[in-house]
């Protein structure tokens, strides 16, 4: 969001001192070849990754939409409807365990990296470091361990709670970043009001800091959502690949990312792969609009 | 009295909650290492390491061609998607009019949220089929991978570069003006150097991302488990070593699963102390 602060300055800037009409620019990039090299070679870098973008959407949808009949989204799995229907509720489902686990976790760690721990604390380096090592993992050992784990240590066997504890340490720093930048960025005033008003620490943590920052807390809140709807690799071996919506929590259950990934792999439904890749793409794009509104709504806030 | 013993207790909960993270890595380092490193005793670590062929049904684990697999593939990404990548957060840093901002910035975005999974599938039904036809081979390689991964670590190293090129003061470019250099000169030689520290994150970042990417490479790779002799050819990362196999295997080649994880863990590891330490730097 900053970035939009410094782009009206440096367009108001160019209009002030050197407006050039296209015919100046033109006779000016004629003697300096390899800057209009330059220039070309970044817009058409820019021009390709949208490009790749809107292929790649485009491409879904139109050969997706066709496939997208009502018979997918009927109540029961079947092998000839093979609907999506139960992986779309596993996949809310695993959304609000995972946040339901996560968020308590990271917003308490955050809570205590702000309020409560003093600076230089060696405790807090520790729990830094780990952080920044947790979101590095690739998913894939996420769930090699949430297997492991919950599977076959804890004899669970294919759980959707396995899946979604495992999801839960993979979005942990994601939720601790963002809470603890939203908890910092509510300015000490409002705390040493509170303090001065005679509140304990906990009643202006929950008062007073925690409120102020709910929008923060909630960007990075759809961003989570973001990566568990999407996330495949962690999920496959921890939860399983039953189709259906499972009874207990000590089921398997697939979600849609993990549905599509066996479609794909049994190779004989593509269509459905085609109406799945939709549904998953719409959801990730309203996702990403909520969070651009979101941010939009925040810097607006700020000004 | 009373709302002292809850201020402890919160604090004490807070405490737990944050030491949370540190439980998690303990754990994950336990189970990945604990199940791997006694097979790669049993296997023998050269062997293991440097063994060319893998054969569970023979009792032969060695991962060499998938270690290869992996760097050649996440070395392929990175040739696709680090020169465009930097351009385009050239582009959005000192080019870009606020118009086209406003929709380029979101759709970077929209890139970085869309499912691996879509991905791998966009790649299965659009790039596999246009290799086919381009090189007459099975479509799926090394190539294949590297154009994927590249696509996919695009919003990565454009976002952490632009913002690294947005943290150049405003006088490098200026002065660079004032002593005749054209726009692009100016950006590419005075602001360019200036955030390479940034920009160097921002690739270290995309090698994570490709090494550990597993469902989109997967889908793309063709999965040999052999040494790729051409970049058409077909090949088999670490991280798809474990996703193919772990339904079905048992005991020792369960074990050696793990094991891959293990080397995976220590090439991510890696990267990540070279990301802290470049950090650090700054």
């Amino acid at each position: 969001m900053e970035a939009l602060h410094t782009l009206p300055r440096a367009a108001a800037g160019q209009e002030a001192i050197n407006r050039t009409d296209w015919r100046q620019k033109l006779r000016h990039y004629r003697q300096h070849p390899g800057s209009f090299l330059l220039l070309i070679l970044t817009v058409l870098s820019a021009l390709a990754t949208i490009g790749v973008l809107f292929a790649l959407i485009a491409y879904i949808l139109i050969r997706g939409i066709p496939c997208l009949t009502p018979d997918l989204f009927a109540w029961e799995y079947t092998t000839s409807n093979v609907s999506m229907m139960p992986a779309l509720i596993n996949t809310v489902l695993v959304v609000v365990l995972t946040l339901a686990i996560a968020l308590p976790i990271g917003l308490g760690a955050a809570i205590y990296l702000t309020e409560y721990a003093k600076r230089g604390n060696r405790l807090v380096r520790i729990i830094r470091i780990t952080a920044e090592t947790l979101s590095g993992i690739p998913s894939i050992v996420y769930g090699l361990f949430g297997f492991l784990f919950f599977n076959i240590a804890l004899k669970w066997g294919y759980t959707i709670l396995g899946g979604a504890l495992t999801l839960a340490i993979m979005v942990l720093p994601l939720i601790m970043r963002t809470a603890e930048e939203a908890l910092l960025a509510v300015p000490d005033s409002y705390r040493e009001g509170s303090f001065g008003l005679g509140a304990g620490r906990l009643r202006t943590v929950f008062r007073i800091v925690l409120p102020a920052a709910v929008p923060g807390i909630l960007s990075g809140v759809i961003l989570a959502i973001g990566r568990i709807v999407g996330e495949t690799a962690a999920l496959l071996y921890p939860a399983g690949t039953a189709p259906v919506v499972p009874e207990s929590l000590l089921n398997s259950g697939r979600t849609l990312a993990v549905h599509m990934y066996a479609l794909l792999n049994e190779g004989l439904y593509m269509e459905q792969a085609y109406a799945t890749a939709v549904v998953l793409l719409v959801l990730v794009v309203g996702i990403n609009a909520l969070s651009g509104l979101l941010a939009r709504k925040l810097s607006a806030k700020e000004k | 009295m009373k709302t002292d013993t809850r201020e402890t207790l919160m604090r004490l909960v807070f405490l737990i909650t944050a030491c949370v993270s540190i439980l998690s890595v303990a754990l994950i380092c336990i189970f990945i290492f604990g199940g791997g490193l006694p097979a790669i005793a049993e296997i023998g670590p050269i062997k293991f390491l440097l063994g060319t062929t893998w054969k569970p049904s023979n009792g032969q684990y060695g991962i060499f061609p998938m270690i290869v697999g992996s760097i050649y593939v996440t070395a392929g990404a990175l040739l696709i998607g680090v020169p465009v990548g930097l351009l385009c957060a050239i582009f959005l840093a000192r080019f870009c009019p606020a118009p086209a901002y406003r929709l380029i910035k979101p759709a970077v975005d929209l890139l970085a949220g869309i499912p691996s999974i879509v991905y791998g599938f966009f790649g299965l039904v659009v790039i596999v089929p246009l290799m086919q036809k381009l090189t007459g081979t099975g479509g799926k390689g090394v190539l294949t991978a590297s154009i994927l991964l590249g696509i996919m670590i695009l919003p990565t190293i454009i976002s952490v570069s632009e913002s690294a090129l947005r943290a150049v003061p405003e006088s490098y470019y200026e002065g660079a003006l004032g002593l005749g250099a054209t726009h692009e000169r100016a950006v590419f030689c005075a602001c360019l150097p200036a955030a390479k520290s940034g920009i160097l994150a921002g690739v270290i970042l995309g090698v994570g991302r490709a090494i550990g990417e597993t469902m989109a490479v997967q889908m793309v790779a063709g999965n040999q488990p052999v040494v790729p002799a051409s970049p058409l050819s077909g090949v088999r990362t670490l991280t798809a070593n474990i996703v193919m196999e772990m339904g079905y295997a048992t005991d020792l080649h369960r074990e050696a699963l793990i094991a891959t994880a293990v080397v995976l863990f220590v090439f991510i590891l890696l990267i990540n102390l070279c990301f802290s330490a470049l950090k650090r730097k700054e």
